[in-house]
């Protein structure tokens, strides 16, 4: 009785206690499952079989012409959303921040709706607006200004162009509302001293503004990269299924889920994984590492 | 006395902080996993229907088309009636078309939860003939109908000369006519035999309407003509399933042939990719196209996506590159398989093959799902091909099964084996794209198609 009553009262133990349950979920619902896809990428499975093949799975990416199609659609899909949804939402924040702006909370809202809509019914109704035939509201609109039709989904650019377009009317409002709080916690002393000095509105931007809002910018940055380079849903829902006319629409996840699931080749999908991992680890290290988050803070 | 106090009600909060966190901790991992099950449960609830007595032997059945589901019930009804003392109870569960695959080939790699009965849809079917295969063996099941059975059918889900699925259907491909649009402009469809012939009725149609209206529509994301030609010239680009090799003959004179049609205007790109697809129903609607080539399960399109329509289809065999070739092939289907380790695997297996490869099972194959049965005594058997009351008999032109018996040994099968899944991906994502959309030349393609086929073969 005595020693439970020594252990629970312990200070040495009780944050232990404290922080067990993430323990538990991390290593239930990450550690494992990491372990055993790296362990799953050096087999091949079939069904009731495992066999040990060492690294050729990794080999077989190497020269997997697909497989380098989805890297590259998703990495310039990744950059193409951190060049719109970084810059665009951040003057929406400092529009909606200042005070000659009227009827901000409209704005706001109509901005954050998207993000509420889910991507599968928001995926039809982009499939639909941009179909192929004279029918589709896309092809409607260009028709009414004298273009010829598009078959929007068919070609690599129109294509890419949708998916940002999708991107970018989902998470604009998303991002806009992070900026706007990283807006609000710059000390409005700051503008107006600057002000005194004789600083115009854009060096007040250039010199308060923006520094300030360096950690609000980093965060979003890096969960843009992890969102554009895990996105799944948005393309698989466009094109109706995961396949796409040559592989315009296919991402690394999708690529992932085509190998384990549809043709049930869990080994080589369980690679494709390890390599997201490292694709995406390495762009946000090098990222974070670059922008001095490591680094401690100069007083 | 004061500092006796302190302590016990600090012992009082520590232990009642460890509660919590202990009900925190196991009980919300309880209730969002019970929440979730009780969402499951709601998604799937309406999808599972017992059928048959309680003290019947009990099976579990996985399916993926509602109305199959409307098929088996009928025919467990009459086995029970028949047998009463082999009653059997199902369980069916319809889950959508890639849930039940992905649920399947997860059940089958973990080697637990395996349904005692499932539908698996062709292509899916060498996913799980890989390995140690956990199907029954159904040659002896089999061999009581095998007389009268289209048996290139049993083929498509046979390996090592173990048949492990039982057919659905013929699937056999045939040419729609839009009948309308060919008579008012003078075209005989029952005249045209050859592809020449086909082209020959293209150049007239473009000239007559202007090009407003296509003689036929080319697929970049399906496979039916290349399978259809395949099948003409005794071809299959499967024939080796470790050496697939889709440079043939066959592929390359449809592909030419189909390039040519869309320079001179007689075809356009199916809106799509495909006929079945959204788009393709509105293209036939529209009265945008004149022919076309698809399986005979096509005819439940019409009927329920294309009812205005009725009465301006005709079905007839497709044209040939040469006279005396074969004119269809097999086309889809659906292969039931039985788990061999299941308790009642006998009786399932019993009862499958009586329900879809007997006579009396291919009678409501066909009234109720309106497939081509295995069983061909039922297409000899007019009372129920010529009923009238029957819609497809309605909707066309002609009766569908003067078509399928002109053709009945013509039917030729493009086993879908392994690395057909990669073949499909390279020619319906890239391939025909590339020669039909981009004009790229046909050999070339056909070059590099094989060489990404090759990368999956090594």
């Amino acid at each position: 009785m005595k020693k439970i009553q020594a252990f629970l009262f312990s200070q040495k133990i009780a944050p232990y206690v404290f922080v067990l349950p993430f323990i538990i979920s991390l290593a239930f619902f990450w550690i494992y499952p990491m372990i055993s896809t790296i362990s799953m990428s050096f087999h091949k499975i079939g069904n009731g079989y495992s066999e040990f093949i060492g690294l050729a799975n990794y080999e077989k990416l190497l020269g997997d012409g697909v497989f380098h199609t989805a890297v590259k659609n998703s990495v310039i899909y990744t950059i193409l959303t951190l060049v719109i949804l970084i810059p665009i939402p951040m003057l929406c924040a400092f529009l909606l921040n200042s005070k000659s702006v009227l009827g901000k909370r409209v704005y706001k809202s109509i901005l954050y709706l998207p993000a509420l809509v889910s991507v599968v019914v928001a995926g039809i109704l982009f499939r639909y607006m941009f179909s192929e035939m004279d029918s589709g509201l896309m092809n409607q609109i260009l028709n009414f200004f004298g273009f010829e039709s598009q078959e929007w989904l068919k070609n690599w650019g129109t294509g890419m162009f949708v998916l940002l377009l999708l991107a970018t009317w989902r998470w604009t409002g998303v991002n806009t509302l992070y900026f706007e709080a990283g807006l609000s916690s710059i000390d409005e002393v700051l503008y107006e001293s600057a002000k005194v000095d004789g600083a115009n509105a854009w060096q007040r931007f250039w010199y308060i503004t923006l520094p300030l809002l360096k950690p609000t910018r980093i965060y979003v940055t890096t969960i843009s990269i992890y969102a554009g380079l895990a996105m799944f849903l948005e393309s698989f829902m466009i094109y109706g299924s995961n396949n796409s006319p040559k592989n315009i629409g296919l991402t690394i996840v999708g690529y992932l889920y085509r190998r384990g699931i549809e043709k049930n080749d869990l080994g080589y999908a369980s690679a494709v994984g390890l390599v997201l991992l490292i694709v995406a680890l390495s762009i946000s290290m090098v990222y974070l590492l670059s922008s001095g988050m490591f680094k401690k803070e100069d007083k | 006395m004061g500092a006796k106090l302190m302590k016990l009600r600090k012992k009082l909060f520590s232990y009642f902080v460890i509660l919590l966190m202990t009900v925190l901790v196991f009980g919300c991992s309880s209730n969002s996993s019970s929440s979730k099950e009780d969402k499951k449960k709601e998604e799937t609830k309406p999808e599972v229907t017992t059928v048959g007595p309680d003290d019947g032997a009990k099976l579990d059945m996985w399916l993926f088309v509602d109305l199959h589901q409307q098929f088996y019930t009928e025919m467990l009804n009459r086995w029970n009636d028949q047998h009463p003392d082999k009653q059997i109870q199902i369980k069916f569960t319809v889950y959508p078309y890639a849930d039940m695959h992905t649920k399947l080939t997860l059940a089958v790699q973990s080697g637990e939860g395996i349904p005692d009965l499932a539908d698996v849809e062709i292509s899916q079917f060498p996913n799980y003939l890989d390995g140690e295969v956990p199907w029954l063996k159904l040659n002896d099941y089999v061999e009581p109908y095998k007389a009268d059975l289209v048996t290139s059918r049993l083929d498509a889900y046979e390996k090592g000369g173990n048949y492990y699925g039982v057919p659905t259907h013929v699937g056999a491909m045939v040419m729609y006519y839009n009948t309308e649009i060919l008579q008012q402009n003078g075209i005989d469809y029952t005249q045209i035999k050859t592809w020449d012939d086909f082209t020959a009725a293209g150049e007239k149609l473009k000239e007559a309407t202007n090009g407003e209206i296509y003689m036929t529509t080319v697929d970049t994301g399906g496979g039916d003509w290349l399978t259809l030609a395949m099948s003409e010239y005794g071809e299959s680009w499967v024939k080796d399933p470790e050496n697939a090799n889709v440079q043939l003959k066959s592929i390359e004179n449809m592909l030419t042939m189909q390039q040519e049609w869309l320079e001179k205007g007689i075809a356009e790109v199916t809106p799509g990719g495909q006929i079945d697809a959204e788009e393709g129903y509105s293209t036939v609607v529209n009265g945008k196209v004149a022919a076309f080539p698809k399986a005979i399960w096509y005819m439940s399109r019409f009927t329920d996506y294309m009812p205005e329509m009725s009465g301006k289809f005709a079905i007839a065999p497709a044209p040939v590159f040469e006279e005396g070739q074969p004119r269809s092939n097999g086309a889809g289907g659906t292969g039931t398989v039985i788990y061999k380790d299941s308790k009642n695997a006998e009786l399932a297996a019993e009862f499958m093959t009586w329900a879809k490869l007997s006579e009396e099972g291919g009678e409501q194959i066909w009234n109720i799902l309106g497939f081509d049965p295995v069983n061909t005594k039922v297409w000899t058997n007019q009372a129920v091909t010529h009923n009238p009351e029957n819609k497809y008999v309605k909707y066309f032109v002609n009766n569908p099964y003067d078509t399928l018996l002109e053709i009945q040994d013509e039917v030729n099968l493009i086993k879908t084996v392994p690395i057909t899944t990669t073949i499909n991906e390279v020619f319906n994502l890239t391939t025909l794209n590339e020669i039909l959309e981009n004009g790229a030349d046909v050999k070339e393609a056909l070059k590099a198609a094989q060489e990404e086929v090759d990368f999956e073969q090594e």
